[in-house]
């Protein structure tokens, strides 16, 4: 598959505010459509349901107390997706707390994603797939994007004493994305990273899922800079902005950044993308947003939801029709409902893993300390431990 | 001082004593994450904004750097910002701003400069909050010259400490126990109130051991004592309150009476405020003791998900058990 575009150029010098678009909010062309085959677009639409409904599965999880605070991303799908599909299996993932389709796409399992929230250690990252854990600290995984896609340049990073054990390979042109948040790019790790991204020409792409709040604060008060990808130009490397409830105009956008990674020609490697969004539910289940925002503005946001979109697109042009959408919806309704199956069936962790993996040799401390957990699990059982 | 009191959870004393600050002083100005419109993540700042207007309750972008480095110079230049990072987890961006800098200015500029601020954080566990929401991590911010560092464990303190804080004339770290923000109420004097820093407070008076802990986890102290108390053990509960500067005078008298002590903290065992108690201890009644000082603390361990936080945070029955070993050596 090629960009389709014909060369980046188009997709890159435009001024910051001059979003890319494929689909307006009827689902109707408003632009080069990607060079994708029916199967792949199918593919994006199914993936958007599946992050759909996993969302909502989730939301009410946690509303039955089965599962802890959770980031509900609905909205939020065609950015995700759009962009995690281009990847590679070895490209990185490096993602925010918010971006359940990305990782999903990119192979952290459902009942993975589930099980951290759960608040259970064995979920959140990737066991087989290059996906870092989710970072909850705000901006904190963008400088290191850009230490993974060094790395990768450099060639550095396979083999026994690589930073990731088992299944690094050593080739050098995996790319390192970074996904996060329109708040992020107020803390100095944004700045730190994307600069070092474009002093150092690394092969990374840094997502910014402009959702318009970081939790109560509008995008308006969080920089006086008229757009995101604006910034860029501070740091020498190409910013664009896209549609990204559009997932055909992310897609795109998203394909020609990391074709410029890999193959840097003559120009910068690492792109910020701005893709515009708006995050339907709550920043978290423990928020309210109703506290800060109109409803009004949601519904407006609504009209714009990329999965009727896409959904209109593919059924006008013939790809999608009536029996396959039947057929992807009960397959996703399954998906979810065996992911929550499986996580629900894990078992609580032992306790005592509590003291595993903080070092690789556990110290004679944690030893002791460990040692003095089983004597009073032995003495009192579990309940003298538990509050519940 | 009035006589009035209003019955309140800790979160909503915490709005209280900055609503009274901000009446006080119009230099009281309140700065950080979602503290304006939404009124705070836990509603710590709700009303402030409408009461006191979007020039004194300001909702800064994420940047705590940015939220600390504008408050010190705010506070050099004549206000008293009182900042809020939203969770102690997320205080690490601006940890150079408060060591490098807010400890020091006084001293760098030989007390040209001062650097008045409250930095207010929820801190510690056991909400079954996600990652980096959990944090206990005073034990860093004690060690830094030039800060203060409280922690309350009741309403009533909370608004008493608070405004001290406020009105102190140096940096203070003020860290509040969301896992106690609305889980009891008691009376708080209406108006104006403070509990001076620097002081600790007997929660229970006892003869056999002295348990020194404060936060959140003053309560299962309590609770311990009076279990144990059954069993014949009498224990003397200090809440510690200001953990810098430490109120060694009462830390000491207490031990003088006992001989045996216990130290609860949910922070990290290693390099916890537990083995500076213990130090003072040796340094100042060393022919006191009778047994070694048992510290009951969370593991050396980063804070679990919330599926094993309640193995990691010392409960009732650890903390019984540790007594009990402080009274029965040898």
């Amino acid at each position: 598959m090629t960009g389709g575009e014909g060369g980046h150029d188009a997709l890159f010098d435009r001024a910051p505010d001059d979003r890319v678009r494929v689909l307006d909010e009827s689902g109707a062309l408003v632009g080069t459509p990607p060079d994708m085959s029916d199967a792949e677009l199918v593919e994006i639409y199914r993936h958007m349901r599946l992050a759909r409904h996993f969302d909502e599965r989730a939301v009410t999880l946690q509303r039955q107390g089965r599962m802890g605070t959770y980031p509900p991303m609905a909205g939020q799908e065609a950015a995700q997706v759009g962009s995690a599909v281009v990847l590679d299996d070895e490209d990185w993932i490096v993602p925010s707390y918010r971006e359940h389709a990305a990782v999903h796409v990119h192979g952290l399992s459902l009942s993975e994603i589930l099980l951290y929230w759960m608040g259970h250690g064995a979920g959140g990252w990737g066991a087989d797939a290059n996906v870092f854990p989710a970072a909850v600290p705000i901006a904190t995984q963008i400088p290191h994007t850009t230490g993974l896609a060094m790395a990768s340049k450099l060639g550095g990073c396979g083999g026994e004493d690589g930073g990731v054990s088992g299944n690094r390979p050593q080739a050098g042109d995996a790319v390192a994305c970074a996904y996060f948040g329109d708040g992020a790019t107020s803390e100095g790790d944004f700045h730190e990273g994307l600069n070092m991204a474009g002093v150092f020409d690394v092969p990374a792409v840094f997502v910014c899922n402009n959702n318009g709040w970081a939790i109560s604060v509008p995008r308006e008060r969080q920089t006086a800079s008229p757009t995101l990808a604006g910034k860029a130009a501070a740091y020498g490397i190409d910013g664009v902005q896209v549609d990204g409830m559009d997932p055909l105009a992310t897609y795109r956008v998203m394909r020609a950044a990391v074709e410029k990674a890999r193959d840097p020609d003559e120009r910068p490697r690492p792109t910020l993308i701005e893709a515009v969004q708006y995050r339907f539910g709550a920043h978290t289940t423990a928020d309210d947003p109703t506290v800060y925002r109109d409803e009004s503005e949601v519904a407006a946001w609504r009209k714009r939801d990329p999965i009727p979109r896409l959904e209109r697109f593919l059924r006008e042009t013939g790809r999608l029709d009536d029996d396959r959408i039947d057929e992807i919806e009960a397959d996703v309704r399954a998906q979810v409902a065996a992911a929550i199956e499986r996580a629900e069936a894990t078992a609580r962790p032992d306790p005592e893993t509590l003291f595993d993996d903080v070092y690789a040799v556990r110290t004679a401390e944690l030893d002791r300390q460990r040692a003095t957990m089983r004597r009073l699990r032995d003495r009192y059982g579990d309940d003298a431990f538990l509050r519940d | 001082m009035s006589t009035d009191t209003r019955n309140l959870t800790l979160v909503q004393a915490v709005r209280d004593g900055l609503e009274i600050e901000m009446h006080r002083d119009e230099d009281v100005i309140v700065l950080g994450e979602d503290v304006g419109k939404n009124g705070g993540v836990f509603r710590a700042t709700e009303g402030l904004y409408e009461e006191f207007g979007k020039d004194r309750v300001i909702d800064t972008p994420l940047a705590e750097s940015g939220i600390i480095g504008t408050s010190i110079g705010m506070a050099a230049y004549g206000l008293r910002p009182v900042p809020e990072i939203q969770f102690m987890g997320f205080i690490y961006p601006a940890f150079d701003q408060i060591v490098s800098h807010a400890a020091r200015l006084r001293n760098r500029s030989r007390g040209r400069f001062t650097c008045p601020l409250v930095v207010r954080a929820p801190y510690g566990g056991g909400i079954r909050a996600p990652e980096h929401h959990s944090e206990s991590k005073e034990a860093f911010f004690v060690h830094e010259p030039g800060l203060k560092v409280v922690i309350p464990s009741t309403p009533a303190d909370t608004k008493g400490l608070l405004a001290s804080a406020i009105r102190d004339p140096d940096p203070v770290i003020f860290l509040e126990p969301k896992l106690i923000y609305r889980a009891f109420r008691e009376d708080v004097p209406a108006g104006d109130h403070t509990v001076p820093l620097g002081e600790a407070a007997v929660r229970r008076e006892g003869s056999d051991v002295s348990v020194y802990t404060w936060g959140a986890m003053t309560r299962p102290t309590v609770e311990a004592a009076e279990t144990l108390a059954d069993e014949g053990i009498d224990c003397e509960v200090i809440d510690l309150r200001t953990l810098s500067p430490l109120d060694r005078e009462t830390i000491v008298e207490s031990f003088e009476k006992t001989g045996r002590a216990a130290v609860v903290h949910e922070a990290p065992k290693t390099g916890g405020l537990g083995g500076e108690i213990t130090a003072i201890l040796q340094e100042e009644a060393l022919l006191y003791q009778e047994a070694p000082v048992k510290r009951i603390a969370g593991f050396d361990t980063p804070v679990p998900l919330y599926a094993l936080e309640d193995y990691y945070l010392p409960s009732s029955t650890r903390i019984e058990e540790g007594i009990r070993e402080a009274v029965e050596f040898p």
